[in-house]
């Protein structure tokens, strides 16, 4: 099948409103006669679920948290980008466009992509309007800071916990469609397959997990808002839960896969500090606002601050190496998340981690409190010599911007960041590929829709800061209602989807098994085995920086853990049970393809994009000496794989990549 | 407004405002008692005018009366469904790290206070009213004199009553400890002054209770 | 560290439930107390026993999933943190520790350590939004300005994440602290205002039909909430019901 992304004709600053204007509606006594099926109650899924009940749909929304709260965009910290231009700095919509098009290696539809743009600043109306209490300024009006490696201040706010805020806020519209009757909400539901019929989606078999019971849900649509696949590394920023699977099912189904090599690996996480870790700690990017990062110059200081002989405070200026700043003037400590991940694994790789595990730099807010610290006394008519006062002062200011990240740090490492440069080292934190989807959101199958991370989406192969939420929110709030409805306009006189057919029941057969199977399987090692051992193959070999060799043998490597998983998994108790070793089972079943299917597309990827690094793939000369080399004349295509049994049948489907309002660049912050 | 005190927040407001009907009233009872110390004459005629005075005879003391019955009635609902908020408790619980003892454990100081003053209505409530309105003696007289200093004195002859006292009033002390602020929390002032009034409460909780045992102490001490 | 753990385990909803006494050894300091307990169940798993069920999620203080009851407090001996936040290095070597699920009729035991906290997802059901359609046609965003003071204290109200320890933590389970919260955040800002009478009435008429207790202003949810949601949010929703009752 020809990958058709349905982009609609004429320029691209009007493409979305004549796009709206001829799509077919369905009025509002039909829409009380159709169903739709959201999985994920994030952002994307929470504000599809909201909307769509709001237009009159019947809506069914599922998660496998115990409320729609705790989805994990509740986790992100930043902020959220909107081209409000209330600073008056130049931001447009063409601008963020621009930023987010060139901030993904040039490897996303610039369709989409200036959507997305267009849609972003009713996000911010929208949420206002809501209740979010975004950060103000004294005048009362919406406060922004700039974030991640962009030259204006477009972020929106909420100290540092805007997911969270962004997330109840929907939640909130919600509840509010809850309470009306017009959401059914199933919390604690897994879903386990989709379900087709007549090569359309029309529903999916979920698993409560508290009974373990199996049950069929039919729809006239399908919404997958289910997340990134980050955990295909077992250690990574997302949460516990999240996993691939939905989206796995989706695509076992004939969704295509895209670009599953894409992964954004975050420069600023809290270091790994055992074997015993479960997850890794995200310190929010603003911190890059005010914090420097460095590690030792000589390498018996490095020894040193290893031995706890030395403390990282006492090593004089000269005696320390800002690689970023020294490498990137231009940017500095901003550039992109992509470069400043790479730079630091560089640094630790020639031995300059700073760390036991060797796999740690510095991020310093001494300089950044000497400042502020003097900018108050100023402003206080202080002694700005003073330096205890200057370190106090400092110290508050950097306390009211970074407070709680600041807690944060010190109840995990036990370290006081104020006084002692904190420790971060790069860790998996977005997944930029996903469900492959047309301009419509929707997926290679009829009916299914992808949403927010779980799609391919719009960031291309890197996603810049503060965008994530954007998207999210654009999708389910703004995009999807309109095309989806373009969709059931189709359904008026379906009437209900019966889950009484051979369709649902196979399917339903099909999880079974597979549950059965785990259950009764007499094997030697637990679920997470599994899992922390795929993680290593893939944190080593299909990590920060890729190479032929490394990927060949990952491939090779994950189809032999995958057989011996489904020969010696050990998986406790029963169906019919609460049983979270059962659930991990199924999600790690899924892990083990995809990790796979990752690897391929690393390995077809020969050129260094975004978050994608081929070490094949570097300038050879010039001031840009071995940065990442696009090779834009022969992969400036998504890769969408179908899937066909094994991970390794997988074909390749290439949607070409046009780009007619941005001229293509090789990227550079120096 | 219906059903207000149907509601958890209805209640509580009842309470507070009970309670701090309650306190006032402790205050003009604590004052009059203190004026036994320094003079007999005048408290006997500030006793006399109280135990006459149509208004507070019959207006203040029933509603005194029903603002006791009222706030021991709701603590025990409270105390009722609140257990029943939580019908397995826990098997370790550290509440000494998160919350007052005194807070904790209302219902105890409450139940230990309305002990006591079924004793105070032995003592000094049913006897006054026997002689007012059963016998009919308005006069407050006994062999010509006031009788109000004397009685008063007599009753704090007995060691076993002013210990009894003085253990009531430190109960009292532990339930207004937490009861007064609890009382302004409940009714929604929670602001600027909110520090200022906690100091208050401390004093008020301290001192009250304090005074009446020094009142207590002093006649049995003093008292022939 | 060599530890005795003393386990609430209780199959379903329906089964009376035990306390059950464990040993982990070679616990690091470093870890959280989850990662203590992924230690634990992983020992289970392999010597064929019933892992202990747990709820848990972003493992970082935001999703308000973990919900454990540690030696008599929600969320352990530390402050302001989550069971996720709290770390091995607050306890020693030898101590005997005793987790327990977090206890309410409200929450009803689902299994072992895990709790039904629907019961506040219904509250929020009931009145804990902003009646606005999510077309994203309403005003521009800087049309309503806020008091920054005001702004401010709506955040710190919103910060909850629904974990319920202040609910496990007070002797009453009241929830006044979590429908206080939802209750100023709103009644803060001018957006909230429109609705804020039949807001109050109905969420507080919800939480007293799900069967919490009523706040005696103990205190303890303050201190033992992971985000430090003041009791000021209380008496602010205890103002608000009371004019709210008047008015309505």
């Amino acid at each position: 099948m020809a990958l058709d992304s349905k982009i609609p004709k004429g320029p691209i600053k009007d493409k979305w409103t004549d796009y709206k204007n001829h799509i077919d509606l369905v009025n509002p006594a039909n829409k009380r006669n159709i169903d739709v099926i959201i999985v994920g109650t994030g952002l994307a899924g929470g504000s599809a679920a909201a909307t769509l009940a709001e237009l009159g749909y019947n809506v069914k929304a599922f998660c496998f948290q115990d409320s729609p709260r705790r989805a994990h965009s509740i986790a992100a910290q930043g902020g959220i980008n909107a081209a409000k231009n209330y600073q008056g700095d130049g931001d447009s919509t063409y601008r963020l466009f621009y930023d987010t098009v060139k901030g993904g290696d040039y490897r996303s539809r610039e369709a989409n992509v200036y959507r997305l743009a267009e849609v972003s600043a009713n996000i911010i109306d929208q949420c206002v309007a809501q209740g979010v209490p975004f950060a103000r300024e004294y005048g009362g009006l919406l406060d922004n800071r700039s974030f991640g490696g962009v030259l204006v201040s477009r972020t929106f706010y909420a100290a540092g916990q805007t997911g969270q805020q962004l997330l109840l806020g929907a939640y909130s519209a919600m509840n509010r469609q809850i309470g009306r009757g017009k959401i059914k909400m199933y919390n604690r539901h897994e879903m386990l397959d989709v379900v087709k019929v007549d090569g359309k989606a029309r529903g999916i078999i979920t698993r409560n997990l508290i009974t373990g019971e199996i049950e069929r849900h039919s729809a006239h649509a399908v919404v997958l808002g289910t997340g990134g696949y980050g955990n295909v590394f077992f250690l990574s920023t997302n949460a516990m839960g999240s996993n691939v699977t939905a989206a796995w099912k989706a695509h076992k189904r004939g969704a295509y896969f895209a670009n599953p090599c894409y992964t954004q690996i975050h420069p600023t996480c809290i270091p790994v500090s055992g074997d015993h870790q479960s997850k890794l700690t995200l310190m929010s990017e603003s911190l890059r606002n005010d914090g420097r990062i460095w590690v030792p110059k000589k390498m018996e200081d490095v020894e040193a601050i290893r031995n706890k002989t030395l403390k990282p405070k006492d090593i004089a200026e000269e005696d320390r190496d800002y690689y970023l700043e020294r490498r990137y003037p231009a940017f500095g400590n901003l550039v992109p998340r992509d470069v400043a991940s790479r730079a630091a694994k560089e640094r630790c790789d020639a031995g300059f981690g700073v760390n036991a595990t060797g796999e740690a730099v510095f991020l310093d807010f001494a300089s950044a409190i000497t400042r502020y610290g003097k900018e108050q006394a100023h402003v206080k008519g202080l002694n700005e010599n003073d330096a205890a006062l200057v370190k106090k002062l400092g110290q508050e200011v950097v306390k009211n911007k970074y407070g709680n990240l600041f807690q944060m740090y010190e109840k995990i490492v036990d370290q006081d960041p104020y006084n002692t440069p904190m420790m971060i080292y790069p860790a998996v934190h977005y997944t930029m590929g996903g469900v492959w989807v047309d301009y419509n959101l929707m997926t290679t199958v009829p009916g299914l829709y992808c949403i927010g991370e779980a799609n391919f989406s719009d960031h291309g192969a890197n996603r810049l800061g503060a965008s994530a939420l954007m998207q999210g929110l654009a999708d389910g709030y703004f995009v999807l209602p309109y095309t989806i409805g373009d969709y059931l306009s189709n359904d008026i006189r379906t009437g209900p989807i019966s889950t009484e057919t051979k369709e649902f029941e196979d399917a339903e057969n099909e999880v079974r098994e597979k549950l059965n199977f785990f259950v009764t399987n007499e094997g030697q090692h637990s679920v997470d085995y599994f899992h922390k051992k795929l993680g290593k193959i893939m944190w080593n070999k299909v990590g920060m920086s890729r190479n032929v060799k490394g990927l060949t043998e990952a491939i090779a490597e994950i189809k032999e853990l995958r057989a011996q998983f489904w020969k010696d998994v050990k998986v406790p108790g029963t169906n019919e049970e609460y049983n979270e070793e059962l659930a991990k089972a199924g999600r790690v079943a899924d892990f083990l393809e995809l990790g796979e299917l990752f690897a391929k597309d690393a390995l077809n990827r020969e050129e260094s994009c975004g978050g994608h690094f081929r070490e094949d793939s570097v300038e050879l000369d010039g001031e840009q000496k071995g940065e990442a080399l696009r090779d834009d004349e022969n992969f400036a295509y998504v890769a969408a794989w179908e899937y066909k049994g094994e991970p390794s049948d997988a074909v390749l489907h290439k949607e070409q990549l046009e780009f007619k309002d941005i001229e293509l660049k090789q990227r550079s912050y120096k | 407004m219906s059903g207000i005190l149907n509601s958890s927040i209805g209640r509580k407001f009842a309470m507070a405002l009970s309670a701090l009907f309650l306190m006032i009233f402790l205050l003009q009872h604590f004052a009059i008692n203190l004026l036994s110390v320094f003079s007999a004459d005048t408290f006997n005629e500030v006793s006399h005018f109280m135990g006459t005075f149509w208004a507070v005879q019959y207006v203040m003391q029933p509603v005194l009366i029903f603002g006791v019955i009222f706030h021991f009635v709701m603590g025990f609902v409270l105390e009722l469904k609140n257990n029943k908020a939580r019908q397995v408790s826990y098997a370790k619980n550290n509440g000494a790290a998160n919350s007052s003892w005194m807070s904790r454990n209302m219902i105890w100081s409450g139940l230990a206070i309305l002990a006591f003053i079924v004793l105070h209505f032995i003592d000094f409530w049913i006897p006054e009213i026997n002689t007012k309105y059963i016998v009919g003696d308005m006069s407050g007289l006994h062999n010509g004199e006031f009788r109000y200093f004397h009685e008063l004195v007599e009753k704090f002859h007995s060691p076993l009553r002013v210990g009894a006292y003085v253990i009531a009033f430190i109960f009292l002390a532990l339930h207004l400890l937490h009861g007064f602020n609890s009382a302004f929390q409940s009714v929604g002032a929670n602001n600027k002054y909110t520090k200022g009034m906690k100091t208050f409460s401390k004093v008020y909780a301290i001192g009250i209770p304090l005074g009446f045992i020094f009142i207590a102490l002093f006649h049995h001490l003093t008292g022939h | 560290m060599n530890l005795t753990l003393k386990i609430w385990r209780q199959k379903n909803a329906s089964d009376k439930g035990k306390m059950v006494d464990y040993k982990v050894n070679d616990i690091s300091p470093d870890m959280s107390f989850l990662e203590m307990l992924d230690v634990l169940n992983e020992q289970l798993v392999n010597n064929d026993e019933s892992p202990v069920a747990f709820d848990h999620d972003c493992r970082e203080g935001i999703c308000g999933m973990c919900s454990l009851y540690i030696n008599g407090e929600a969320h352990g001996p530390d402050r302001g943190i989550t069971t996720c936040q709290l770390h091995m290095r607050m306890f020693k070597d030898g101590d005997t520790i005793t987790i327990e699920p977090f206890r309410a009729t409200a929450f009803p035991v689902v299994k072992d350590l895990i709790v039904d906290r629907s019961s506040f997802d219904r509250i929020q059901h009931a009145g804990g939004f902003i009646s606005v359609n999510t077309s994203g046609n309403t005003i521009d965003a800087n049309a309503i300005p806020v008091n920054k003071h005001d702004a401010d204290k709506a955040f710190e109200a919103a910060t909850c994440i629904g974990c319920g320890a202040c609910v496990a933590s007070c002797k009453n389970s009241s929830a006044m602290l979590f429908v206080g919260a939802k209750v100023s955040q709103f009644a803060l800002l001018p957006q909230g205002q429109v609705e804020a009478t039949d807001r109050v009435l109905n969420m507080v008429k919800q939480m007293d039909e799900e069967g919490f207790g009523n706040c005696t202003n103990t205190g303890a949810c303050e201190v033992e909430c992971p985000k430090g949601i003041s009791l000021e949010n209380i008496a602010r929703m205890n103002r608000e019901y009371l004019a709210a009752s008047i008015k309505g």
